[in-house]
């Protein structure tokens, strides 16, 4: 029987799709019932499994017997905004679900680069944006999941409340597993209300330069929402720009605008509603312009370093997409590269202990060189030896790391 | 039995004068937090330095030998609790800051630096450590990692993982390893995450890089007093589905009020209330910060608060959030044993299950008081009885479990910020299906393949029968 037919008699016609371009079966399951059943005959069939989302982030290009979809698993399957939490399946796309929320007076403060995710992408590739300095990452915002493992088990942790010590945080582990572990197939996130007053501030300058003062508004004790340094590429100015994004009550966010404006010396554009939007939107969605992205960790004080060694190893001319959250100390990086760089730059970077992310890339590159590797003394056994106890035949097609 | 070569053994790495077995050393060491649950260990070492931590956990995986690690013994979950089959690895000597990195907002310390020195240390250049357990006085970091220790402020910064960069690790067969880097991000995926909240079943925690928070310099604590506990928990979901992130949302009932305001530490809480609420908001702009002050204010008044307290100076604010901080130490003046729950509930269930909270108490004819992080949803009934009594510590056991049941029917978790220990292991079936312990399970089996990092905690002894 073909892979086809197999779906066919699972979870009937409705539940195949058309294939993809190289000929693949596509599988577009409508519950986690029948998301189960197809990853109980993809582990006794041996099969390997491409997970798939909206297709704005990672290419689906991964090599395998089955493509299967999220696409049918979407819609909110609670949202009760007294609670501040939303449950929401992770075949939705995370711009429906922002519209969504907006229309309850609630956001998810999380602003994933990237122009048409899905929320298990976002999840499952806990892609961060420029909002972590404010609100934190991914983990700050995801209160639990289900994920169904490669044998097809539903495995749940964490829930809808926004405080749970209860059992190991499979939770984490799952989140920025790049689909490693299994299917997301819903998550419950923290929400906020949506603030009164969001305002953008926009300097140009030199790269140095604007580092500096972005450290001197750190310096004064403030925390905005966002503070990212943003390279010409990167810029919608095709400069070096700060830019900087405060939200909150009027009140709190003019008293943030100008001490920000004090600390740092600079003179800010302002930018607010539609145009601060289009801003962001522009920045974030240019990240996808080229083919490979990476994320770099670093103390705030060594980001000239980190930026230096991005420089010196992959965008010599300055002409690639970086973005920089500077009280993070991370650095974003969007261009092109072979493995063979990518290896040399997360070797060079682990040794100033620096981790590296490959968080996305074509197929050939990142089932190269993985997504993670250069790990520190054995971390990278930890990782293999967890990766094999949620998928121990191999069934998803990720590939997490270098093998240690 | 400990081996008689093993004890040589443990003696000589950490010096002989640091190894307990005398039954009454051991005593000390034989309950944390929740006198409900008493173990004596084997034998209690107490290493000097990491370098014996890794000596310690090399001698007992080659014995194969079970430990338990342990810091102030301030736990709620009977978490840190060894029996006469295991070694207890005490680490209140490793209490060094190591590093105070003020430019990049961090610092690195051993596990048994207590939580409240760690921010006195760093309160000179400006920051704090978020995390605020009622018990920072005492309790130390290496615990608060192992439980993911919440506290009152945690409703606006976060619990404690949400404060760990990076930790280095003695793993159960005595090996490091390094989880997280220095700024935070992780080596691949988030085994931080993971390992904070595993209660010292993955490993132990000797060095711990934290994040620093710049410390507010505008805060405004309110207290409003209610006549009923319903109305208090009515007023903490129409705050929170207002949008305000409060730094603290603390409630007390009458029966706390009333323990509290007998005690030493009387906060002159008006004891005719039903229910006090403390609300704190905090944040880098005077103004703002008395604007939030003067809408929650207008919220209380309108939620039918009978009278509204604003403190401004710290001095009136330290009086208000004495009585809170404290509550748990006057608890013990009214009974020998104590029983603390700490489950969770979505918050707009709050008014509902306090009130059926209460009439659980009546109907097992018991006297609960409630001191709870409303903001964040997470209840702390307190059961204080005299378990010497006939029949009195059974009937608290059934009111207790009958109030886990109307928190995870009301779509709640059984612990918030406790964590699980061998105190709630009998509820972990009714939050988690099967699959999920067992994939649990497979997890700690990859740090601790023999079972010898606090075995018998977290995870019930059926999820654990690994092939």
């Amino acid at each position: 029987m073909t892979v086809a037919a197999k779906i066919r008699e699972l979870i009937g016609e409705s539940g195949l799709a058309e294939p993809d371009a190289g000929g693949t079966p596509r599988a577009v399951p409508a519950s986690e019932a029948e998301c189960a059943v197809i990853l109980q005959a993809a582990q006794s069939e041996g099969w390997r499994v491409r997970i798939e989302g909206c297709g704005g982030w990672m290419p689906a290009d991964a090599p395998a017997t089955l493509a299967l979809s999220t696409r049918r698993l979407t819609g909110v399957v609670d949202l009760n905004p007294a609670d501040m939490v939303v449950t929401v399946r992770a075949g939705t796309r995370w711009n429906e679900l922002r519209s969504l929320l907006a229309n309850e007076g609630t956001w998810v403060p999380l602003d994933p680069p990237g122009s048409d995710r899905s929320v298990g992408s976002v999840i499952a590739c806990a892609t961060a944006g420029p909002l972590r300095t404010g609100f934190g990452t991914i983990r700050d915002q995801l209160l639990g999941q289900t994920l169904l493992t490669a044998d097809g088990r539903l495995v749940q942790s964490g829930g809808r409340v926004v405080k749970n010590v209860a059992g190991y945080d499979i939770t984490k582990l799952a989140a920025g597993s790049f689909g490693a572990f299994g299917v997301i197939t819903a998550v419950h996130l923290r929400l906020r209300a949506v603030p009164r007053a969001d305002l953008t501030l926009v300097a140009h300058g030199n790269r140095d330069e604007l580092l500096n003062r972005a450290r001197s508004i750190l310096d004064a004790g403030l925390i905005p929402a966002a503070l990212e340094l943003l390279s010409p590429k990167a810029s919608p100015a095709d400069r070096w720009t700060l830019a900087v994004r405060l939200v909150g009550s009027d009140v709190a966010v003019a008293a943030e605008r100008d001490a920000i404006t004090a600390a740092s010396g600079l003179t800010f554009e302002k930018h607010v509603a539609s145009h601060a939007a289009d801003f962001w939107q522009q920045t974030l969605a240019g990240v996808t312009a080229t083919p490979t992205t990476l994320r770099m960790g670093a103390l705030p004080s060594s980001l000239d370093d980190a930026l230096d060694t991005i420089a010196h190893y992959l965008d010599e001319n300055c002409e690639d997409w970086i973005s920089v959250n500077v009280l993070a100390g991370v650095v974003r990086w969007s261009g092109a590269a072979d493995g063979g760089q990518l290896r040399l730059i997360r070797g060079i970077a682990a040794q100033h202990e620096m981790p590296v992310t490959l968080e996305r890339a074509p197929w050939s590159v990142r089932s190269e060189v993985g997504h993670f590797g250069a790990y520190r003394d054995r971390v990278g056994r930890i990782v293999h030896s967890l990766w094999k106890a949620f998928d121990p035949q191999g069934v998803f097609a990720v590939p997490l790391g270098d093998r240690p | 039995m400990i081996p008689s070569q093993a004890l040589v053994a443990l003696a000589d790495a950490v010096g002989p004068e640091w190894l307990r077995t005398a039954r009454a050393n051991l005593d000390t060491f034989s309950s944390d937090g929740l006198p409900t649950h008493l173990s004596r260990p084997a034998v209690a070492v107490i290493p000097g330095s990491r370098d014996e931590v890794f000596r310690i956990l090399r001698i007992l995986h080659h014995f194969r030998i079970p430990f338990v690690a342990r810091g102030a013994g301030t736990g709620l979950s009977g978490g840190a609790l060894a029996d006469e089959a295991s070694v207890l690895i005490v680490l209140t000597r490793l209490n060094r800051i190591l590093e105070i990195d003020a430019d990049n907002r961090r610092a690195v310390v051993e596990p048994g630096v207590v939580n409240a020195r760690l921010t006195a240390a760093v309160e000179p250049l400006g920051l704090h450590y978020a995390p605020d357990p009622s018990s920072q006085t005492a309790c130390t970091i290496g615990g608060n990692v192992a439980e993911n220790a919440g506290g009152p402020h945690c409703l606006k910064y976060g619990v404690t993982s949400n404060h760990i960069l990076a930790l280095e690790v003695a793993l159960p067969d005595g090996g490091l390893v390094q989880l997280g880097s220095p700024g935070g991000e992780p080596w691949g995926l988030d085994l931080v995450g993971l390992f904070v909240g595993s209660e010292g079943t993955f490993g132990i925690a000797t060095a711990i890089t934290v994040r620093l928070t710049p410390i507010p310099s505008a805060i405004r604590t309110l207290l409003a007093d209610f006549t009923t506990l319903r109305a208090a928990g009515e007023a903490v979901t129409s705050i929170i589905a207002g949008g305000l992130v409060p730094a603290a949302l603390e409630i007390m009932d009458s029966n706390c009020i009333a323990i509290v305001e007998e005690s030493i530490y009387s906060a002159g809480y008006p004891t005719d209330a039903g229910a006090v609420l403390l609300v704190e908001l905090d944040g880098m702009d005077e103004e703002a910060v008395a604007s939030e002050a003067r809408q929650v204010q207008e919220m209380l008044a309108s939620g039918g608060a009978r009278s509204v307290q604003l403190a401004s100076d710290p001095e009136q604010r330290e009086r208000l959030w004495q009585g809170r901080k404290k509550a748990f130490g006057a608890l013990g003046r009214i009974g020998s044993d104590l029983l603390v729950q700490d489950a969770v509930v979505p918050r707009s269930r709050l008014p509902d299950v306090l009130e059926q909270i209460g009439a659980i108490g009546e109907r097992y004819q018991l006297s609960i008081c409630n001191v709870f992080h409303a903001g964040d949803g997470n209840l702390h009934p307190n059961f204080s009885f005299d378990g010497s009594q006939p029949g009195l510590a059974d009937r608290v056991q059934r009111a207790s479990a009958e109030i886990m049941h109307i928190c995870i029917e009301a779509g709640g978790t059984i612990t918030g910020e406790h964590g699980v220990g061998s105190d709630k292991l009998q509820y972990m079936p009714l939050v988690f299906t099967a699959d999920t312990l067992d994939m649990m399970s497979r997890v700690r089996q990859v740090f601790d393949p023999h079972d010898l990092a606090n075995p018998g905690k977290v995870l019930p002894a059926k999820a654990c029968q690994q092939p």
